[in-house]
């Protein structure tokens, strides 16, 4: 983005960069138009945004700073609201299972109507959303932030029911489940024995929570003495450790390092919980591996609403899983310009994390806002996700990139990307909460 | 665009600690630095023996900032790993020793009646 490389070409440090390294850094630096304009545009504009996570609210509270009368719902049926950064630190036994909750009525923005329904249809033709009870909703505007569905049941044997059960652990399927892998965790370092962590083949969230979990398994174990015990192993879905090649290599060193062994090309297939099997699928056929504990980290998708609604993609490699089509830079619908994607279900490259809809929703709303004014918007996203990938409890390297797998660094010179530091561990533990929630308030 | 702004940072603070327990250490802060301007003020001098016997207990404070911020994030000194963390523990452990040492110095001038301006 233009800020980025002009940051990038300013030698030394900036009183910014120094500001953000000593408060709340956190995802990465700044994004665009982070603070609310001051005049507002008046306008009667009927604006639907599906889904009151974290991309839908912190939509909405941008829209709502910045619209004067335009009539803004979000439709959600969930309750509660999860910071979903937080699972991990739950799994690692550091916060209680109450830490990343919340109410989503407490983020919802004053002036933004919020019902408390799912979405069950959308037309984009008709210009209107239908909900799980058959109330219809018309909009001039529709952002789509649904999230994603995490399909356990496309791995045979597996349901959520068997988290905290014989072994196995699932840190994505929220606080209760990451609290039950914890338990399943702290008993398998105790007893010792094999230990399998993998990701999906499919687009995810976080790609880095799998990586982080084997980190902080090995750790635990070391803590307690009974790392001679474990044999640990994660299985990669392709021939690397991540998308990014050079962050790939350091997690390969950095596995080689603590004795994490890797089965590439494994796919998780089928579990079975009584013998304590996993069947993956691989290049040479079905592979078997025992385990005594597993993190299972489904497949993930688009919820069936937006799988089957015309906004998809059709074709191309993120058309199996229903991900929203957008043009990646301006995360608009080309086939219906008056819709939007953001957060996990848009159909971009990269980036499913909190990081991403701190990027995403500005330029997204930012493209909103100039429609109903009437001008055009130069608002561009490059991919920017960021992840500080938890290598012991106590340290973290934060790792930044883009479309492109450049690395991005928010604070060159100072924060190594690479490198195992407590100061991003900080930026974990105490920072990242935080600047999401302001995030979610639009203030951040 | 697109700024990590002050307004941004006051936020994310917010949400840290809670609106009212920021602004109210950030009012602490205030007042405790403007006592110590008004202890200076009022006595024209700096007092050796209060100043000696509050860099002790700044050493103290820094140490003690040390400890909070490493026991709130479950981490230890082992951790750290490369220059910006020894500096970062530099700037805690600074910014806690200045904070005890202003605060000690302030409450001790404003207690204790002492040394008379010099003429």
């Amino acid at each position: 983005m233009v800020e980025r490389a002009s940051r990038r070409d300013r030698p030394g440090v900036s009183r910014r960069q120094l500001l953000a390294i000593t408060g709340a850094g956190l995802i990465g630096g700044g994004a665009p138009g982070t603070s609310a304009r001051a005049t507002k545009i008046a306008t009667k504009a009927r604006i639907v945004i599906a889904g009151a996570g974290a991309a839908g609210l912190t939509v909405a509270s941008r829209l709502a700073a910045r619209l004067d009368g335009a009539r803004i719902t979000l439709l959600d049926a969930r309750q509660e609201h999860l910071y979903q950064p937080g699972f991990t630190l739950v799994a690692a036994g550091l916060k209680p299972v109450s830490y990343p909750l919340s109410r989503t009525a407490a983020w919802v923005p004053k002036g933004t109507e919020w019902i408390s329904e799912a979405v069950a249809e959308i037309d984009p033709v008709s210009r209107r959303v239908t909900t799980s009870t058959g109330k219809a909703h018309d909009y001039d505007f529709l952002v789509v932030a649904t999230g994603l569905v995490l399909d356990y049941a496309a791995i045979e044997g597996m349901s959520t029911g068997l988290i905290g059960r014989d072994g196995i652990g699932s840190v994505y399927a929220g606080p209760e489940a990451a609290l039950k892998t914890w338990q399943q965790m702290s008993r398998f370092v105790e007893r010792g024995g094999n230990g399998l962590f993998l990701r999906p083949e499919t687009e995810m969230k976080c790609a880095g929570a799998p990586l982080k979990y084997a980190f902080i398994t090995d750790d635990h174990a070391r803590r307690k003495g009974t790392r001679q015990k474990l044999k640990l192993t994660y299985a990669a879905h392709v021939n690397a450790l991540f998308s990014v090649p050079i962050v790939s290599e350091k997690v390969r060193m950095l596995f080689a390092d603590r004795g994490i062994d890797v089965a590439y090309s494994h796919v998780l297939k089928a579990i079975d919980p009584g013998r304590r099997i996993a069947a993956f699928e691989t290049p040479k056929g079905r592979v078997e591996l025992g385990y005594d504990f597993i993190n299972v980290v489904p497949p993930m998708r688009a919820p069936e609403a937006v799988r089957k609604s015309p906004l998809a993609w059709q074709s191309g490699p993120l058309a199996a899983d229903g991900w929203v089509e957008v043009d990646k830079a301006t995360l608009r619908h080309p086939r219906f310009a008056n819709v939007f994607a953001v957060g996990d279900v848009a159909g971009v490259p990269k980036g499913k994390t909190a990081a991403s809809v701190k990027w995403q929703a500005p330029v997204a709303v930012d493209h909103l806002v100039a429609d109903i004014a009437g001008r055009k918007s130069d608002a561009t996203y490059n991919g920017y996700t960021s992840c500080p990938l938890i290598t012991r409890i106590g340290r973290a390297m934060l790792v930044e990139f883009d479309y492109e797998n450049n690395l991005v660094q928010s604070f060159p010179g100072l924060i190594a990307p690479l490198e195992e530091l407590w100061i991003t561990w900080l930026m974990k533990e105490i920072a990242l909460k935080p600047t999401y929630l302001a995030m979610l308030r639009g203030r951040a | 665009m697109k700024e990590l702004t002050v307004s941004t940072l006051l936020a994310v603070f917010e949400e840290m600690f809670g609106f009212w327990l920021f602004w109210g250490l950030a009012a602490l802060a205030v007042v405790v630095a403007l006592a110590f301007l008004g202890v200076l003020m009022r006595e024209r001098r700096i007092a050796a023996g209060r100043l000696l016997f509050a860099e002790l207990i700044g050493i103290g404070g820094g140490i003690a900032a040390v400890w909070f911020v490493l026991f709130i994030t479950s981490s230890g000194l082992s951790d750290i790993g490369g220059p910006i963390d020894v500096i970062v523990v530099l700037g805690i452990w600074l910014a806690g020793a200045i904070g005890a040492l202003i605060a000690f110095y302030a409450l001790a001038g404003l207690i204790v009646r002492h040394p008379k301006p010099r003429v």
